[in-house]
Order: structure tokens, then C-alpha cells, then sequence
């Protein structure tokens, strides 16, 4: 008793082998058509550059894609995921052999012969079962148990669990036809050595079927390659539809993603500043202005919803969700460049699918494209499209003053820039603490860059002072630019007023190349982050929690136990020191320095840590929100069981102690500096007077 | 509808302590920096709205030095066509009559249906849009809050009144109107605004070219001092919570608050 296989198989006098032929034939031709208007809008997306450090780029193909280290941070949903892509690629192989085996019976890939391909195809037989399970598992999921994380919010559209279960539908019906084809071949006699692997599906198919008729058999063969063959092939085609696009694009999304954190896309690339006038738009506005890149993020979505999860601007009920910016865009280019027809007129972004407080509503954490399996940019789309609000002057009245503020000034406060050196001169600070003001001509190895919520917010001046006090207490050659600074200006570039950031970083930049020193220092994560990323040929940028640590490590300081023994601490990363600059350690290592530190990390720590509502600008947003950030981080810290919440930038202080008033926390939660408390524990030495 | 703003470059004084000068009878300008009056930016960006709608162009003319050019551009920025700078040492000392005298001269030169000005500037006097109105002998309405063209002859405009609450009028055109601010939400002017338009041309315009003549003085400014600690006042003085604590102190010590 023997079957054939399809290529030799004939119904009603056709052989079947022409549909064998025919059916890839006709698919592969829909498909490239499919692709080729996929990739119209990229085309005509404005330029990007990312064909360049490929050594990176395999690194982040290994990691990212390959080994989807994202992904068990969701861990149920993560392992299900892992699952079907390892069990896709182990079945590559065999379902591109199985569409040569329709028409070439004898169809064996040439490396896969003697022992490798016995062991290849055990791997397979699992590999389907494997996918199998975690499709039944992740419909069941999706399907039934719902995750609050899918919901679609009303204002967003439709609900998309329609799609989720069809797709795990489909990659089911491939699982059971390719292992009922290997079944009924088995169970009618198959080629010497070959065997359903013990407990996969092929193996449990091969029990069911064992008994039956040749003709039950040949049938079941036949009809359960023909299930696969066009399965397969209506995958195929179905992917650039919708969200499992991203099975096709993932590998290039990851391939040429960002690689540098903290930093902030060009306007355009390729241009000179001096150019940037001449310019006859700025930023996004409709939907060719994106980037080919950003565009084939949005093609890349898997709508798994986990930037909106972890989103606070998302979690405070801002109408912000990070899923939808990608999503709605998404489905803005399927409809103007659509598989059938013409490329249509697109709306204006703004007013078409965002909304002015949408896009404003981000603070730039990065917490999204940290969580982002598909390295999804976000902060540069915002960026953007802020740069085009920018440029058509929709900017919400409580941005226009401090952005006025900066173009006079150089600080968003409208304090005149003789007063911002002022702090060094108070009496008793000066007695104690000689800082330099470099100016005419003075210079110093090391240049404290103050910002400007250190030079004219009270509460951040004693920091700063602190902070002095312990640079002084290290020896450092240290000053101020006093007067010649002018606010840094990372989230001047970050709310999109591009020409302004350069005109204050080119005045900065030539300040601070006056007192050439060897290095600058700063407490706040936001002035470090631009002056790392976004100037140009500046000596090294070090966090004051760097150079505390140095400090640390030389024996530097002497340092007195906690007062208070009880007291339990948490750290609270700053995003600008964490995520956009990967300073998780540092902190924490000065903490736990203090004899009788008792520290607890909060849920969310480290590259998950949550946003207290944002720096510089942000500062003066005023959003639509249910509650402020800051009121859930404190709540967090009370949960984690702290009574001392420590933080190591200006704003997250400035928010988190507003915060424990309204949540009213005051008499259980202290928010304090990391350079604050550290300095309170330091033992120092009267300053000598033989400096005289 | 052809739109006329009249403008004035006044100090952005909002966060800054203000100190006198050494006459003692004005502020000392040297730390100031300047900006265009607040009211005047909402009467602009209303103008710019009114011709988006109905068509026509927007004009704004200030009085001052070559320094104004600045506020000129950046409200040329906002979408204004043209600039006009009235620019004579016979305007450097100027009140309020004679401010409206010389927009008046400027205006009856021109051909223009509407002309708006900011309810008030930076001395708080709200002189000017109505003695402009009644030298030009046209139909005024102060503080408006809300404009609407009805045809080329009407508009309905909207005046909040005394306990907030709002007049609606119709008045004919051409017209002056002192604008409120809120009236609007004025767009955000950008550097980048402001430098594609550096190169436009404002041209500068002096009596002889207005057919001005000058008008004697009749207000004179002749002293300014902050007002001296009456009997019962008291300053507060500490950090923000200092301060409320203070207050708070001090509320139950007097029976304000129990």
C-alpha cells in the first residue's frame, strides 16, 4: 500500500501538479505587486540615513530580532511570541521545500540529507507543535481572556482582536495541514527512516490515522497539502494588510533602527544649518514629511499595545496613546497609497488623525521605545511633528512665554541674565565655597554648567550649592559661566524650536570654549544629555553622580552614618539619566555608600522607570490629564514601602515634591536630591585659610 | 477687508523688578528687554483670522525708532502683509492724543475698512484707539472680544461687560475697535518665522510723508514712585511657604479665617 504525493497525483485527469506550480506562481506575483505599492510612500518619505555601521546593526539583529531579548519583559505574552517566531523560523525550510514538493516529489533541500535531515526534521515535527500550542494558548488569550492591554479606546477606532484570532487561525490550520501531510504518508508507508518525533502533532495525527483506508489516506494527503499550499500562499499575501506585516518587516525595522540614545533626529538629513532657512516647510506635517524608516515603523507594528502600557503620559489619561500614533498612521497610508489604485490626497496630520495635545502631551521618557520589541521610534516623530507645529505657530499659549522667555533671555523664566550667577554671592555660601565666575578671561580645569532652573529656582540653587560644596571639597578648578550661560536647551530642541536650540547652542558653545576646560559638570540629566548629544566638540560631560562617584572610589569622602536608622529610601531614575543615558549604577552606588542606608527599588526602576511629568518646558505644559505624573510615581515609592524618595534631576524634585503635597504624602514620603543627601552625610573639613 | 493694526513696542516687564530711573519720573530701561504689547499680538492675530475668512490683507504700522522694526517683523511673521514704521524726531515725545494725531495722519492716507489696537499698552492709559476713532470721526467699540463679519458694511462684535457678562452690537464699517485679549489664542512665532521675513522691506514713513503736524503736549508725566506703606499695610516677606504661613497666621489672628 502506497500514496502519491501531488506532484504525481491526478483528479478527474489533471495532474495536480499544475495547480502545484500555478498557486505559487499567481501568488508570488500578487505579492510582489502587494510590495511594490507598499513601498511607494517610502519612496516618496523624505531621506533618512541608516545604511551605515552595520557591525551595530547585526548586533541589534542577533539581540533584538534573533534572540527577541524584548520580549520575555512580558513574560506570558513574550514566551507565546518566542514560541511561534523560533517555530517559524525552524519551519522556513520545510514550507519552502513542501512548495517544491508539489511539483518535484522527490524534493529534498541538498544539506539536509542522512543524519542532519532526520534530525531537521524531528526539530520540525516540534517546531509545528510548538506553534500549535502557543497558537491555541495566545487565542485563547486574545480571544477570551482579553488583556485590559489590547482594548481599543473609543476615540481610536475599532477593536482589532477580529484580526489577532483570524491570523492565529491561519498559522493553526498551517500546523495541522503540514503535519497531517507528513501523517498520511507515514501511516501509508513512508520512506525508510523517516518517524513522526514522539508527542508532536504529526505523531499524534499518525495514531489517529493509523487503520484507515489507502484511499482515506491519499486523500488526506493530497487535500492537506493543497489547506497548506494555499494557506501559505494567503498568508503571504495577507501580511502586508495589517498588523503581522511586521513578520515580514521586522527583520528590517530592526536592521536599520536608531542606534544612538538620547539624541534627537536632524531636521532634515543632509542639510547644513544655513540651509535650514531656505527650507520651505519644517517638520512633519503630512505624511511624506516622515522618514522611509519612520514609515516602515509604522508598517511594523504588531499592535501589542506594550508602549502604551508602559506610556505615563498614557497612564494620567493624557490623549497621548504611543500605539496610536503608529497605528493611526498606519492605516493613513493604506488608505492613501492603497494595494488597488491611485495614491490619494492625504489630510494634514494635525487636524487629521492627531491632535495638537497628542503630540504635545509626550514628555520624550523614552519609556516606549524602550519597551518597543520592533525598536519603534517615537521621540523623533514627536519631535517632528512638534517642529511643524512649531513652524504654523500652534503652540498652546503656556509654551509661547517661556519660549519667548528663551529667545530674549536665555532662560524660560524671563529673569534677566545678570541674576544668574547671583547664587555664588550669597554671604555664607561664599565664605565657604569660592566658586569662580569665568568670565573675562578667567578660566578653570572644570566648568559647573548650572542650567537655568539652577541658577533662579531656590529649591534647585541649595542643590547646586551642594553640589559646589562637594566639587570644592574634591579639589576641583571649578566656575560658573554666570552670565554668558544661557539655558542648554534639551527641551527647547525636544518641543521642536529647532532655530532657537541652534542659536542658544551656538552661543553656549563659543562660551564654553572661552574658559577651554577639561571638563563640565552638571546635576541636571537634561543639561547633561544635550550637552552630550546634541553640541558639538565640547570637552567630556560628566553627571555630578559621576564624578561623586570617582570621588567615592579616590577615598575622597568620609562619610557620617544615617541619622535616621528606620528610614527606608528608593531611587527614582531620572529618564535622562537613565534610559537616554543608561546612568542606572552610579546613583545607586552613592546610595548605597551611606552607612545605614536601608534601600528598596520600586516596581518600576531602572530602564522602566516612570516619568514624573518632564523637564524644562514641560514644566509650563499645561495638559489634559485625570492626575499628574509625579502624584503616581510618589504613590509608587509609598507602595514600594519608602519613606525617602531620592532623585538625582532638578525637575523630577521640582514634580515629586509638589506632588507628596497633592497626593498628601507629606508626613510619609520625603522627596530629597541624591547630591543633597549625599553632601549631608559628608564629613567636611573647615576649608583651609592658608589659601590666603 | 483691508485691516490696519496699530502696534507698540513696549518692556516685557512681566518678571522683572522694575526700578526707576534716576529723574525718578520713569523706569530704568537699561536690563529690559522689549516685546510687542500683549494686547496689541491678539488684535493682530484677529486680524490675521478676519482676512483668512473674508479675505483682503492686514497692515500693521508702529510708531517709534528703527528698534520697532523688530515687533514690525515679528508680527509679519504671524501672517501681517505689511509693515509700516512712522519714524520723526517730531514724535519722539509723545501722550496719548498725540500717538492717536499721528495714526490719525497715517490712517486718512490710506484706504483702510478696519482698524484695530490693543485695548491697552504698557501705561494703561487706553487712550488711543479712542481719540483715533473720534478724530477720524468713525463708529468705536472698546474692549472687544468677538468679531464677525456680517457683510462689507457690518460687523457683530462682542464686548465683555461688567460682571462677565457679554454685549453683542453690530457696528458699521469702516470702524476702530480697541481689542481684549482671550479674544483669541495668538500663534507662536518662531525664529524661523521671523528671519524669512528679516529681508522684507519696512518702509519708514515721517511727518512731512503723513502730513503731519505737530500737536502741543497736554499730559505730562512728572513723577513715579512706588506708594509709601499706609497705616494697617503690611509687606510679607519669606519664601513661598514662608509666606502662606504668614498669611495663614495672621488670617487667624485677625478673624479672617477660623
Amino acid at each position: 500500500m502506497d500514496i502519491v504525493g501531488p506532484a504525481q497525483f491526478v483528479v478527474l485527469g489533471i495532474k495536480t501538479q499544475i495547480f502545484s506550480i500555478l498557486i505559487p506562481v499567481v501568488a508570488l506575483v500578487l505579492f510582489a505587486y502587494i510590495i511594490s505599492k507598499r513601498l511607494i510612500p517610502l519612496r516618496r518619505a523624505a531621506q533618512d540615513e541608516r545604511f551605515n555601521r552595520f557591525g551595530e546593526r547585526l548586533a541589534q539583529i542577533w539581540s533584538l530580532w534573533l534572540l527577541q531579548v524584548k520580549q520575555p519583559r512580558y513574560m506570558l505574552a513574550g514566551v507565546l511570541h518566542m514560541a511561534i517566531f523560533f517555530g517559524f523560523l525552524v519551519l522556513m525550510l520545510r514550507s519552502i521545500a513542501l512548495v517544491f514538493i508539489g511539483f518535484q516529489g522527490d524534493f529534498q533541500w541538498p544539506f539536509l540529507d542522512g543524519s542532519l535531515g532526520v534530525g531537521y526534521t524531528i526539530a520540525k515535527d516540534y517546531a509545528a507543535t510548538v506553534v500549535f500550542v502557543a497558537c491555541v494558548v495566545a487565542g485563547i488569550r486574545r480571544g477570551i481572556v482579553k488583556p485590559p492591554r489590547y482594548a481599543v479606546p473609543e476615540q481610536y477606532g475599532k477593536d482589532h482582536t477580529g484580526e489577532a484570532v483570524f491570523v492565529l487561525a491561519l498559522i493553526s490550520v498551517l500546523m495541522i495541514s503540514e503535519s497531517l501531510f507528513d501523517a498520511s504518508k507515514l501511516v501509508a508507508g513512508g520512506e525508510v527512516g523517516h518517524f513522526a518525533a514522539p508527542l508532536s502533532l504529526a505523531w499524534f495525527f499518525t495514531g489517529m490515522l493509523r487503520g484507515s483506508s489507502t484511499e482515506l489516506l491519499q486523500g488526506t494527503h493530497i487535500v492537506s497539502y493543497y489547506v497548506h499550499d494555499l494557506t501559505f500562499f494567503y498568508f503571504l499575501c495577507f501580511l502586508p494588510f495589517g498588523k503581522h506585516f511586521h513578520v515580514l518587516t521586522s527583520f528590517f525595522n530592526v536592521l536599520f533602527l536608531r542606534l544612538d540614545r538620547g539624541t534627537v533626529k536632524p531636521v532634515r538629513y543632509g542639510l547644513a544649518k544655513e540651509e535650514l532657512d531656505d527650507l520651505e516647510s519644517f517638520g512633519v506635517k503630512k505624511l511624506e514629511d516622515f522618514t522611509w524608516k519612520h514609515m516602515l515603523d509604522f508598517y511594523s507594528c504588531a499592535d501589542c499595545g506594550r508602549c502604551s502600557d508602559q506610556c505615563p503620559a498614557n497612564a494620567v489619561k493624557r490623549p497621548l496613546s504611543p500605539r496610536f500614533i503608529t497605528i493611526k498612521a498606519r492605516d493613513l497610508l493604506f488608505k492613501t497609497f492603497p494595494v488597488w489604485g491611485q495614491p490619494q490626497e492625504a489630510p494634514a496630520l494635525i487636524g487629521g488623525i492627531y491632535t495638537e495635545d497628542e503630540i504635545w502631551s509626550c514628555t520624550t521618557c523614552g519609556a516606549c521605545e524602550e519597551e518597543c520589541p520592533l525598536a519603534i521610534e517615537y521621540i523623533d516623530k514627536i519631535v517632528d511633528l512638534r517642529r511643524g507645529l512649531i513652524d504654523e505657530g500652534m503652540v498652546p499659549q503656556s509654551l509661547q512665554k517661556p519660549l519667548n522667555a528663551l529667545e530674549k533671555r536665555g532662560n524660560p523664566y524671563g529673569k534677566t541674565a545678570k541674576q544668574r550667577g547671583k547664587w555664588i554671592e550669597e554671604e555664607e555660601f561664599a565664605q565657604t565655597v569660592p566658586v569662580k565666575l569665568l568670565q573675562g578671561g578667567e578660566t578653570a580645569d572644570t566648568l559647573f554648567f548650572v542650567d537655568s532652573v539652577g541658577s533662579y529656582d531656590d529649591r534647585i540653587i541649595e542643590i547646586n550649592r551642594k553640589a559646589a560644596q562637594l566639587l570644592h571639597h574634591m579639589d576641583k578648578d571649578f566656575g560658573i559661566l554666570g552670565e554668558q550661560e544661557k539655558d542648554a536647551g534639551n527641551e527647547i530642541r525636544r518641543f521642536g524650536e529647532e532655530m532657537l536650540f541652534q542659536e542658544i547652542k551656538e552661543h553656549n558653545t563659543e562660551a564654553i570654549l572661552e574658559v577651554a576646560p577639561q571638563e563640565i559638570v552638571t546635576t541636571d540629566p537634561h543639561t547633561f544629555n544635550t550637552l552630550r548629544k546634541d553640541y558639538e566638540g565640547l570637552p567630556p560631560v560628566r553627571h555630578i553622580s559621576q564624578v561623586l562617584v570617582e570621588g567615592l572610589a579616590q577615598g575622597k569622602f568620609s562619610l557620617r552614618p544615617l541619622e535616621e536608622k528606620d528610614l527606608v529610601y528608593t531611587y527614582h531614575d531620572p529618564c535622562y539619566l537613565g534610559r537616554h543615558n543608561l546612568l542606572y549604577d552610579e546613583p545607586r552606588q552613592l546610595l548605597d555608600a551611606l552607612p545605614g542606608m536601608k534601600r528598596v527599588e520600586m516596581e518600576k526602576h531602572r530602564d522602566r522607570s516612570f516619568c514624573c511629568s518632564g523637564g524644562g518646558l514641560a514644566l509650563f505644559y499645561e495638559p489634559e490629564e485625570e492626575t499628574r505624573m509625579g502624584v503616581v510615581r510618589v504613590q509608587m515609592a509609598r507602595e514600594a514601602g519608602a519613606d525617602v524618595l531620592v532623585t538625582a534631576c532638578p525637575f523630577c524634585l521640582i514634580n515629586m515634591e509638589d506632588a507628596v503635597k497633592i497626593a498628601g504624602l507629606e508626613n510619609e514620603l520625603k522627596v530629597i536630591d541624591l547630591t543633597e543627601l549625599f553632601a549631608e552625610q559628608v564629613e567636611f573639613v573647615p576649608t583651609v585659610a592658608a589659601a590666603v | 477687508m483691508n485691516i490696519l493694526v496699530c502696534v507698540k513696542r513696549v518692556p516685557d516687564s512681566s518678571e522683572n523688578e522694575i526700578r526707576l530711573n534716576r529723574e525718578g519720573n520713569d523706569i530704568d530701561t537699561d536690563d529690559l528687554v522689549y516685546a510687542v504689547n500683549e494686547w496689541d499680538n491678539y488684535a493682530v492675530e484677529e486680524a490675521i483670522q478676519l482676512v483668512d475668512k473674508v479675505g483682503g490683507s492686514v497692515t500693521v504700522v508702529s510708531i517709534g525708532t528703527e528698534e520697532n522694526e523688530e515687533i514690525l517683523r515679528r508680527e509679519m511673521a504671524m501672517g501681517a502683509e505689511t509693515g509700516v514704521l512712522l519714524s520723526d524726531p517730531l514724535f519722539e515725545e509723545a501722550d496719548g492724543r498725540k500717538l492717536a494725531a499721528i495714526l490719525s495722519a497715517y490712517i486718512s492716507k490710506n484706504n483702510f475698512d478696519l482698524v484695530l489696537c490693543g485695548a491697552q499698552a504698557d501705561e494703561g492709559g487706553a487712550q488711543v484707539g479712542g481719540m483715533l476713532a473720534a478724530m477720524q470721526d468713525k463708529p468705536y467699540a472698546a474692549l472687544v472680544n468677538m468679531i464677525e463679519v456680517l457683510d462689507d458694511n457690518k460687523l457683530k462684535i462682542g464686548r465683555e461687560i461688567e460682571g462677565g457678562s457679554q454685549e453683542i452690537s453690530e457696528i458699521e464699517l469702516p470702524c476702530v475697535l480697541s481689542i481684549q485679549t482671550g479674544i483669541n489664542e495668538p500663534r507662536y512665532v518662531s525664529i524661523r518665522g521671523i528671519r524669512k521675513v528679516a529681508s522684507v522691506e519696512i518702509p519708514t514713513l515721517g511727518a512731512a510723508d503723513i502730513g503731519f503736524t505737530d500737536v502741543p503736549l497736554r499730559l505730562n508725566k512728572l513723577e513715579y514712585f512706588q506708594p509709601e506703606l499706609g497705616e494697617g499695610a503690611e509687606m510679607l516677606e519669606g519664601s513661598e511657604e514662608e509666606l502662606a504661613d504668614k498669611l495663614v497666621e495672621l488670617l487667624q489672628a485677625k478673624g479672617g479665617i477660623k
